[in-house]
């Protein structure tokens, strides 16, 4: 069966192109400290791919993400979307790449309006793209979200983010994130403020979810285990600059830049660790 | 004997309206160099464990059982005793200590503080101590005068450790050491305490939620839930062939760099709830080997064939008690 | 805002709102209450309390309860009058200033200065001489001096709201400045807010009082603050008219009492809400 090639095909569906984000710190008669957070990045995400952005604290991954969602304006550089710059769009395009791009945040607890109930967070997007014309099925939507996600809405809709669980938090920003058919999902650090035993559960959530909806996700992370089980292509930065791209199994095993191949030493591996038990541990 | 002797710990702490047991009939021990890792996710209690030991726990806190360290009992300790023990004989790097550094004063500056708080050493002596933990922790002594915010997040961690072995203790507790540092730094604190226990054969009691970490150092590992111990294994014995089933379902819920991934699975339900916890078994409504006994009945840490202590009903075959 | 229902659990709120409900029932209900008129002469001058007249009478021989009574009215409007304006403008002006940051905020954070720094004192004297004393211009004077406490408390806590992840969240789903201002910070915003008003109660009785003491309101209106002018004035201490002073200051003492128990209720209210986690 021949698979006739679109044109969408050849586009990447996110394309950074020599990106750069500068902080400015201290104000007036303090001395000027500029931050070089993102130093010239280059990189696509092709549609229906999960591609992860690893790196340690400092790296630039979410200065990076922050830019691509339009919450950090970068120096120079571009983002194209769909082939399209993003900081060039104006009124309902603009309005329209908040349909197409959506992102999940690191701390569960602050990123839901402590005012705000489940069921009036989820519903927030359906309300401000005026998706669902009538409440009746604004309120429909909202409910089949909370399930996709794997929540009992009569346990939880009428519920306040401090009387929610972390993982059930969590959820919440995905069924919220999901309201608007994003095609990208960005995910910052979704897990690392979770307890262990959950985390998968939330990626496997991930995984159904990208499946089910036809996502195509970037997912930021400093833990290596989880880009490893989640991940097609792992991208590492260091420093504000990217050091690496390669399919997963690919930069495990044949990682060739030397900040990589530390990075991949340093993590804890107990089934590597049972072999090294008697020798020293370097200290370096 | 051991160094540390925890027998039946019992820990209540006191709420608005009774009490709320967090820690439940815990016993381990660990021996004269020996690095324990008490593993738990939150609300495991482990956390709280470390601060009885050092005896850290607000007054109202109902503690019982029994605590020794080297040979003496911590628990009814007075004020008096427990100021001479404290930082002497066993020390802690507690949760977030390297920021918790005073970022005012000098980093030495606050080191030899700490020294003539729990001793009555004069200033020279405790700047020429605080100079040498600080070669023993591999700061450059130069570093001394400088302040917190000049120091990276590896370099503060080594400080609080170094503040840890100002007195020479035999035991230091670590509460999550390696958990806010990144994956290189950690590398080389953990290569900074292995060294330390070689070099001055101090034990280390090592709290942390992160079970791979503690597959580089441990040497036994005590697995903690709901306030209970599940197991206690040596370290190869649990990553090899853990028995508890929350045991085994936590190493299956992490992903490994060169595991099978296939093996990956989440723990069903959510963590227990200290404020309401089932009856039986803590463990058992997230168990997949659930039968009628583990609903009502809690099981006693009894020890296996293999020299593993464990709490579980599936292990009920082996009548010898546990203790760890 | 619906769990300000909440409130009459906390002991202290009990207390407040039930001295705040109380002088503002005496206030409503004043010509039912006083057993004489406010400019009433009824007993001899400066006697001490009796059973005729429970806190005795002033200089004329008009009965201090009764104005005592009557007081309340003026007292409380202005408290309440200034508290809602000093509150509404304060917080329109510190929640712009710290949601557009940038040049609204350097603008607005100016005017603000120039009102903090004006002395309430000459200020009134001022308005006095060019509105005339009275009432009113002792609600505009408070009002305008009070508006930029409250500006920069809630500028300072906008400015920190708007930097919270769940922000950049609404950003991210696409909601623009007015709806992040009206449904995420506002909301947000409303326990200060309202604890501030609040205490904005306490400021403005004393305040009125001190005004009237020092003669900038309308010596010949019933209020806790003239009955001080007036007993100070005719040297009510010397005399031994003791309760001449005693009783517009304790009640100026108890509303205040009243305003802050409440505001410590509104907070602990929302807070532990928050902390919660």
């Amino acid at each position: 069966m021949g698979v006739r090639k679109t044109v969408e095909d050849d586009v990447p569906l996110l394309e950074v192109r020599d990106l750069t984000v500068r902080f400015v710190s201290g104000r007036g008669l303090f001395a000027k400290q500029v931050v070089t957070a993102v130093d010239g990045v280059s990189i696509s995400v092709r549609k229906g791919e999960t591609l992860g952005l690893v790196g340690q604290s400092g790296s630039g991954k979410t200065t990076l993400a922050r830019a691509v969602v339009k919450l950090n304006k970068p120096q120079s550089g571009s983002v194209l979307f769909k082939g399209g710059n993003i900081f060039d769009q104006r009124g309902k395009e603009a309005e329209q790449y908040r349909r197409q791009v959506q992102m999940i945040f690191q701390d569960p607890y602050e990123s839901l309006n402590p005012r705000a109930t489940v069921e009036k967070a989820i519903e927030e997007p359906l309300v401000i793209h005026r998706l669902a014309r009538s409440s009746l099925s604004r309120q429909e939507r909202t409910l089949n979200l909370i399930r996709m996600v794997g929540l009992n809405p009569e346990a939880v809709s009428k519920k306040y983010p401090h009387e929610l669980s972390g993982g059930e938090r969590q959820r919440t920003s995905i069924a919220r994130a999901l309201a608007v058919s994003p095609e990208l999902l960005l995910a910052d650090e979704p897990v690392s403020m979770l307890d262990v035993s959950i985390r998968i559960g939330i990626i496997d959530l991930l995984k159904e979810l990208k499946r089910e909806l036809d996502l195509t996700v970037v997912f930021i992370t400093h833990d290596l285990g989880i880009a490893r089980y989640f991940c097609d292509r792992i991208a590492v930065m260091y420093k504000g600059r990217l050091i690496e791209v390669a399919a997963t199994e690919e930069l495990l095993r044949h990682p060739s830049d030397p900040y990589t191949k530390q990075l991949l030493e340093a993590v804890p591996d107990p089934a590597r660790s049972a072999k090294e038990k008697s020798s020293t541990v370097q200290e370096s | 004997m051991p160094l540390l002797d925890v027998r039946g710990l019992c820990i209540d702490y006191k709420l608005q309206n009774g009490y709320l047991r967090a820690v439940d009939s815990v016993s381990f021990q660990i021996d004269e160099g020996e690095v324990l890792g008490l593993a738990g996710e939150s609300g495991s209690g482990k956390s709280t464990i470390a601060h009885s030991i050092l005896k850290i726990l607000p007054r109202s806190t109902r503690v019982s059982g029994s605590i020794l360290v080297d040979g003496a009992e911590v628990v009814q300790m007075d004020d008096r005793a427990t100021r001479a023990y404290r930082w002497k004989v066993v020390s802690l790097v507690p949760q977030g200590s390297m920021n918790a550094f005073d970022p005012v004063i000098t980093i030495g500056s606050q080191i030899v503080e700490s020294i003539r708080i729990h001793s009555d050493v004069d200033k020279a002596a405790a700047w020429r101590r605080t100079r040498e933990l600080f070669s023993l922790v591999g700061i450059p002594e130069s570093r001394v005068k400088g302040y917190p915010h000049e120091f990276s997040g590896g370099m503060k961690q080594r400080a609080a450790i170094a503040m840890a072995l100002s007195l020479n203790p035999k035991l230091v507790i670590l509460d999550e050491p390696t958990t806010a540092l990144d994956v290189v730094v950690q590398r080389q604190v953990i290569g900074l305490l292995v060294r330390l226990r070689r070099e001055l054969g101090i034990s280390f009691l090592f709290v942390t939620h992160d079970l791979s970490v503690l597959s580089e150092i441990a040497t036994n590992v005590a697995v903690m839930y709901a306030g209970r111990l599940a197991e206690i294994s040596t370290s190869e014995a649990l990553f090899a062939s853990p028995n508890h089933p929350y045991s085994r379902a936590l190493i299956h819920a992490i992903p490994t760099l060169s595991g099978n991934l296939s093996l990956v699975r989440s723990i069903p339900g959510v963590p227990a709830n200290v404020l309401n916890l089932p009856p039986g078994c803590k463990f058992h409504p997230r168990c997949p080997y659930v039968f009628e006994r583990c609903r009502k009945e809690e099981p006693r840490l009894k020890r296996t064939d293999s020299g593993s202590s464990v709490a579980c009903h599936l292990f009920d075959g082996s009548e010898k008690d546990g203790g760890g | 805002m619906f769990k300000l229902v909440r409130l009459p659990k906390d002991r202290r709120v009990l207390v407040g709102m039930s001295i705040l409900g109380f002088f503002t029932f005496v206030a409503i209900f004043a010509p039912f209450l006083t057993p004489y008129g406010p400019h009433q002469v009824s007993g001899p001058p400066y006697s001490p309390p009796s059973f005729q007249h429970w806190m005795g009478t002033d200089e004329l021989g008009g009965d201090i309860l009764s104005q005592v009574i009557y007081g309340a009215r003026i007292s409380l409007t202005v408290g309440f009058s200034v508290a809602l304006a000093a509150t509404f403008i304060g917080s329109l002006v510190g929640l712009l200033s710290g949601f557009y940051r940038g040049a609204v905020d350097e603008g607005l954070m100016r005017l603000t200065d120039v009102f903090l720094i004006l002395p309430s004192l000459p200020l009134a004297v001022i308005l006095a001489a060019y509105l005339g004393p009275s009432v009113q211009t002792i609600i505009e004077v408070l009002t305008i001096t009070g508006w930029p406490l409250v500006a920069r408390v809630v500028r300072s806590q906008t400015l920190s709201l708007r930097e919270r992840p769940f922000v950049d969240a609404e950003r991210v789903i696409g909601a623009g400045n007015a709806r992040i201002m009206f449904r995420v910070i506002i909301p947000n915003l409303l326990s200060l807010i309202a604890a501030n008003a609040v205490l904005a109660i306490t400021g403005a009785v004393v305040g009125e009082a001190g005004l009237d003491f020092i003669g900038l309101g309308n010596p010949s209106v019933v209020s806790w603050g003239t009955m001080l002018y007036w007993s100070q004035n005719l040297n009510a201490i010397l005399r031994g008219a003791w309760w001449w002073i005693l009783a517009p200051g304790l009640c100026i003492a108890l509303v205040g009492l009243g305003a802050v128990l409440i505001s410590i209720g509104i907070e602990n209210i929302f807070n532990p809400r928050l902390r919660g986690r």
